[in-house]
């Protein structure tokens, strides 16, 4: 195949691949699996309060 | 809490190593950078050929650009992929190798660029020995970032990591395909690319860096801290998603704006001016998303400093993601090109977006890496932020003015077709505006040493505090 044709051929697919990625992003299916990946950063907090608190009855 | 086997902590080692650094490399790249700005006022500052202009620009940009934000990088992705995978960093020797190698790319780099040992490649100026090192910390800088997410205790790997993910083989792939040289000796490499290959190389690695190591792994930040210091997750997941796709998909293609009206073919330029066009979306996109997080806390803004670097970053990011596309229409271009406006364009994005979204999530980082809940003092914090942001528009307001005024001059002709003003004419009136840029740029600097001040008092006296892994993987 001709290099050319086969580099617009890569370019459409990843066009193609793209708009699969929205559509995906946007699926039903996936409102409570993100909902718990938006919590990570959050929830890393939960091992770390009591040791908060012990640390503000330091003078 | 202290004397937990090296399995149950994170490795906050590394990550102070990186964070203190940041700060140190901030306060070295942002000295070099004043003095240049004052040689371009008075030029009797040109004392050696060692301290001449063209040695020290090269070494302002790499070292704010590689050191600054590098450590800043290496800091927050070591950080981040722990807190969010809930495991201990993969290699404890490898990191620390990544510590100490960057380390010794930075002091080559402020050995070498001084004494005129230059590839002469933009951002990439290093010689080929030191490219090697660069590599080779970056390899083990992959290993040790994807090893951790493969340990993850988490079903999911948070966005933020995705971004940090791309930052890391992307510029593994840009580093390696653009330095490619043919050494001659130790200290002098030719390029393995010739003419106009070579110019597009060069800007496709680039744009690249500014959109892969100065805004991916800048994004991965935005994505960790501001829901943190929110307190509240990010205001759209699925649009995190499509943010990151459609930035990975379009970035790449963007780099042909930077030769408009050069030797490049026309459809080259067509194409790169019309995907920084469309670069405009995903960027924005990400905006939003930060910003929004705020909705419903937005009178922490008002109290909470750190809060204040995090969102008015964000402001800048979405100005120069506009300013951006802009100057890549050919049109705009042929006014801005070779001007000051550039150098306005980039230091909104290097010292609004990349610098204030570091210097925010240090803040948050510093305490929490030397078991305190927050900086010495918060005053000084609010005092960084509004020195550092008034620095900013100075700065910036300068280089804008200087930058059209600069164009419209260069291009104004007579009637008879002879060019209305000799260059230096241009060069005289940008004085008073490369005065005020120096000023802007003392202020940020100020803000530096205020923050330098802070993390001092902050550090000294605590001991250093590695917090147990989180146990159990939260499936909420």
């Amino acid at each position: 195949m001709d290099v050319n044709l086969m580099r617009s051929v890569i370019t459409a697919v990843l066009f193609v691949v793209f708009i699969g990625i929205v559509l995906w992003a946007w699926g039903k299916g996936r409102r409570a699996d993100f909902e718990a990946a938006a919590r990570l950063p959050l929830d890393d907090d939960l091992a770390e309060q009591p040791l908060a608190r012990e640390r503000r009855l330091q003078p | 809490m202290q004397a937990q086997s090296t399995q149950s902590t994170y490795n906050y080692n590394v990550v102070r190593q990186f964070a203190i650094m940041t700060v140190v490399w901030g306060i070295v790249g942002m000295l070099v950078g004043l003095f240049i700005a004052a040689q371009l006022i008075w030029p009797e500052l040109n004392l050696a050929p060692w301290l001449s202009y063209g040695r020290l620009r090269p070494l302002h940009t790499n070292a704010v650009v590689f050191a600054f934000g590098g450590s800043a990088l290496f800091a927050t992705s070591y950080y981040v992929v722990q807190r969010t995978c809930h495991a201990r960093l993969f290699g404890d020797r490898l990191a620390a190798f990544t510590f100490w190698g960057w380390q010794a790319v930075i002091v080559l780099a402020a050995v070498t660029l001084p004494m005129g040992y230059t590839s002469s490649k933009e951002y990439a100026e290093l010689e080929w020995p030191i490219d090697i090192l660069i590599t080779l910390v970056w390899v083990a800088y992959a290993v040790v970032f994807f090893g951790t997410i493969i340990r993850r205790k988490t079903p999911h790997i948070y966005v933020a990591n995705w971004f940090f993910g791309a930052f890391i083989l992307t510029v593994a792939v840009l580093h390696i395909v653009n330095s490619a040289a043919i050494p001659v000796s130790l200290t002098k490499s030719y390029s393995a690319y010739a003419g106009v290959q070579d110019a597009m190389v060069q800007w496709w690695y680039g744009h690249n860096a500014v959109g892969f190591f100065l805004t991916a792994g800048f994004l991965g930040m935005m994505y960790y801290f501001i829901p943190k210091q929110a307190g509240r997750p990010v205001y759209s997941y699925r649009l995190s998603v499509v943010h990151f796709w459609a930035l990975i998909f379009t970035y790449m293609w963007a780099g042909p704006h930077h030769l408009h009206y050069t030797a490049l073919p026309d459809w080259a330029q067509s194409i790169g001016m019309l995907f920084s066009l469309v670069l405009l979306a995903p960027s924005w996109g990400g905006m939003i998303n930060g910003i929004m997080t705020l909705s419903g806390a937005w009178h922490k803004l008002r109290t909470d400093p750190i809060l204040k670097f995090l969102v008015v970053s964000l402001s800048f990011y979405g100005m120069s993601t506009f300013e951006g596309p802009m100057m890549a229409i050919k049109t705009v271009n042929a006014l801005s090109h070779y001007t000051d406006w550039t150098v306005g364009h980039v230091h909104s994005g290097a010292l609004g977006w990349v610098g204030m979204v570091s210097i925010g999530s240090l803040y948050y980082l510093i305490p929490r890496l030397y078991g305190r809940s927050e900086m010495h003092s918060m005053k000084l914090v609010t005092l960084h932020f509004w020195v550092a942001t008034i620095g900013i528009v100075l700065y910036i307001a300068a280089m804008w003015i200087a930058g059209v005024m600069q164009g419209l001059m260069w291009r104004a002709v007579n009637a008879d077709g002879t060019l209305t003003y000799a260059f230096v004419e241009s060069v005289k009136a940008t004085y008073p505006y490369y005065a005020v840029r120096l000023l802007g740029g003392l202020l940020y600097f100020s803000g530096m040493l205020i923050m330098a001040w802070n993390v001092f008092k902050t550090v000294r006296g605590q001991r250093a505090v590695d917090m147990p892994v989180v146990a159990v993987a939260q499936a909420a």
